[in-house]
């Protein structure tokens, strides 16, 4: 019933980091796409993909929404956010025929869709493959866990707002789950409008604002997880 | 249905069980004997069960993290200020269920009695409901698929004995998947209001809100309105306002214009809105005092300057109440040739 597992299509990425959260709202692709931003500036090669299936929002904060997807022998070919190709993201916001659609489905076909994500994007040779996943622990989730388990990804980045239920506006919380949880704190990020300005407009944060208050700490989770992946 | 063949028909086509892609599929003996193309006979009880209920109203967004649970509870504690209103509230967020903590209910079980399970009753006249009771540990993962979510909304719909209720609000998670197409589904034979949908400022929430409308006009659900919530930063020593989440594009006035749909108010990002909700040690009635205060504090923060928003932040502030939530004339298109997809 399932095909047999490709190899070839994952087999140039050399580490896969989820990015993951069980609350939504929390900065989760905000997240992806900063890192994804910060490691390339690092010199690495870095592809993006989005499994949240309802609300695709990478493609706008890369301002590469409603290009098309081209197919090649290999299966699909992600879309290219600059020039230079140093960063792929695919995405089901480029398969909506009209940015307002809505994707109402069911499981199976949302595991199906990922599976086809995993599988059929011809990635090539990328340094890191960031995967952006919608709030919940459900079915995206286990779709991508699962179809990801074979290439041994790196790990799970868990993004988090201070609160308990997600209190904006306390400090702590984030650091404090970490350690009830015996995971590496990697980082706060505060609030910060040039941030989110920026991720309206498509720009390019890392490059543009150094001196905003979330520079710092983008950069310094950027470079934990340089440290952490041999090259 | 855990595996499903790639490309799977729909259990409800009529190739369900028959194709070629069936072969080997599990379930593929149940789909040819016709039975996922039957009603569900839970859609006939659950709309006895609903006979008791006055109006149902949903609360939607596409996107996280907008508001949504807190908007359900702040809408929940102010319609159940007037001791005569019953008032229900229903969270089907199975994966991140937020309203028993947003409650101050948290550790609260669920008990059954002869006429289904009891909902958890904060005051007389407000009854919760969230699987957030049914877990054993407030740290546990519900990692469950679609399938079985369904299968916990239709209990929570048919099994729960809310008794009569003047207001239903049904909490979801974001998007626009299994969790939403149940709600609408079960509820389809009991006439649902309609849904409130909940949105920040900034393009990236409106994006996905303008899915989750036309998600409305799919399934035929009408929308009441728009709420923007965190409409600016209120600083709660210099008072000062500042936008942390920018209406790049208009924000939510924009595109209700836009998409024909009336924006029923804003909402500042204000501390006293949200941690009346956190603070522990404090009893529910201070609790729920200080939830219903710091609502109305923010309300006299925000221009109102539409008949709507007005009637909505007089509603949860109890200055008037409407006698029932307004229906709008949605210019529905017919949907026929988008109709959700057989599952």
């Amino acid at each position: 019933m399932e095909a047999a597992v490709e190899p070839g299509n994952l087999a140039g990425v050399r580490h896969i980091i989820l990015v993951l959260s069980g609350k939504g709202g929390v900065g989760k692709s905000t997240i992806s796409t900063e890192l994804a931003l910060a490691l390339r500036h690092a010199g690495k090669k870095v592809g993006i993909l989005d499994v949240d299936l309802c609300g695709p929002s990478i493609p706008h904060m890369l301002k590469v929404q409603g290009q098309a997807v081209h197919q090649c022998d290999g299966g699909w070919v992600p879309v290219f956010v600059d020039q230079a190709q140093s960063i792929s993201l695919m995405s089901v916001g480029f398969l909506l025929e009209k940015p307002d659609e809505a994707v109402v489905w069911r499981g199976p076909k949302k595991n199906a869709l990922i599976k086809q994500f995993v599988s059929d994007v011809a990635w090539g040779q990328l340094d890191y493959l960031v995967v952006d996943t919608p709030p919940g622990t459900s079915d995206e989730h286990m779709a991508a866990v699962d179809a990801l388990r074979p290439y041994s990804p790196l790990g799970a980045l868990v993004v988090t707002t201070p609160q308990e239920c997600t209190n904006v506006f306390s400090r702590g919380g984030g650091e404090e789950l970490a350690r009830h949880a015996g995971v590496p704190f990697l980082g706060s990020v505060p609030l910060d409008p040039k941030l989110t300005r920026s991720l309206e407009e498509g720009r390019d944060f890392i490059q543009e604002f150094p001196s905003s208050p979330a520079f710092p700490a983008l950069s310094s989770i950027a470079e934990k997880i340089l440290n952490e992946t041999p090259i | 249905m855990e595996e499903v063949p790639h490309d799977c028909p729909g259990t409800g086509s009529a190739q369900a069980g028959r194709g070629a892609s069936c072969q080997g599929c599990p379930n593929q003996r149940l789909c040819a004997s016709g039975a996922g193309a039957a009603p569900d006979p839970a859609i006939e009880e659950i709309k006895e069960k609903m006979k008791s209920v006055k109006h149902k109203i949903l609360v939607l967004s596409g996107k996280g993290g907008v508001g949504k649970s807190t908007f359900s509870a702040h809408l929940a504690h102010g319609l159940a200020e007037d001791e005569n209103t019953q008032v229900a509230l229903l969270d089907i967020d199975i994966c991140g269920p937020s309203i028993p903590k947003i409650m101050g209910l948290e550790g609260e079980q669920v008990h059954q009695s002869g006429s289904g399970w009891s909902p958890v009753f904060l005051e007389d006249n407000l009854g919760v409901m969230s699987v957030g009771f049914l877990l054993s540990s407030p740290d546990d993962a519900v990692i469950w698929r679609g399938p079985k979510k369904n299968g916990m909304i239709k209990q929570f719909l048919r099994d729960v004995d809310w008794g009569e209720v003047d207001y239903l609000i049904v909490d979801t998670p974001p998007g626009t998947s299994d969790e939403h197409l149940s709600a609408v589904q079960y509820l389809a034979a009991a006439h649902i209001d309609g849904a409130v949908i909940i949105t920040t400022p900034q393009e990236v929430s409106l994006q996905d809100v303008r899915k989750e409308i036309s998600f409305c006009r799919k399934v035929k659900l009408p929308v009441l309105g728009v709420v923007e919530n965190m409409s600016s930063f209120v600083c709660p020593r210099c008072q000062k306002e500042s936008q942390i989440f920018p209406p790049t594009t208009g924000g939510a006035e924009v595109m209700c214009q836009d998409l024909q749909v009336p924006l029923l108010g804003r909402v500042p990002l204000d501390p006293r809105i949200g941690t009346p909700l956190e603070s522990s040690g404090q009893s529910r009635k201070e609790m729920r005092a200080r939830v219903l205060a710091g609502w109305r504090e923010a309300g006299q923060v925000l221009e109102t300057p539409s008949e709507e928003s007005r009637t909505f932040v007089a509603c949860v502030s109890r200055r008037e109440r409407t006698a029932s939530v307004p229906e709008t004339q949605e210019d529905v298109e017919d949907t026929s040739s988008t109709s959700v997809p057989p599952d």
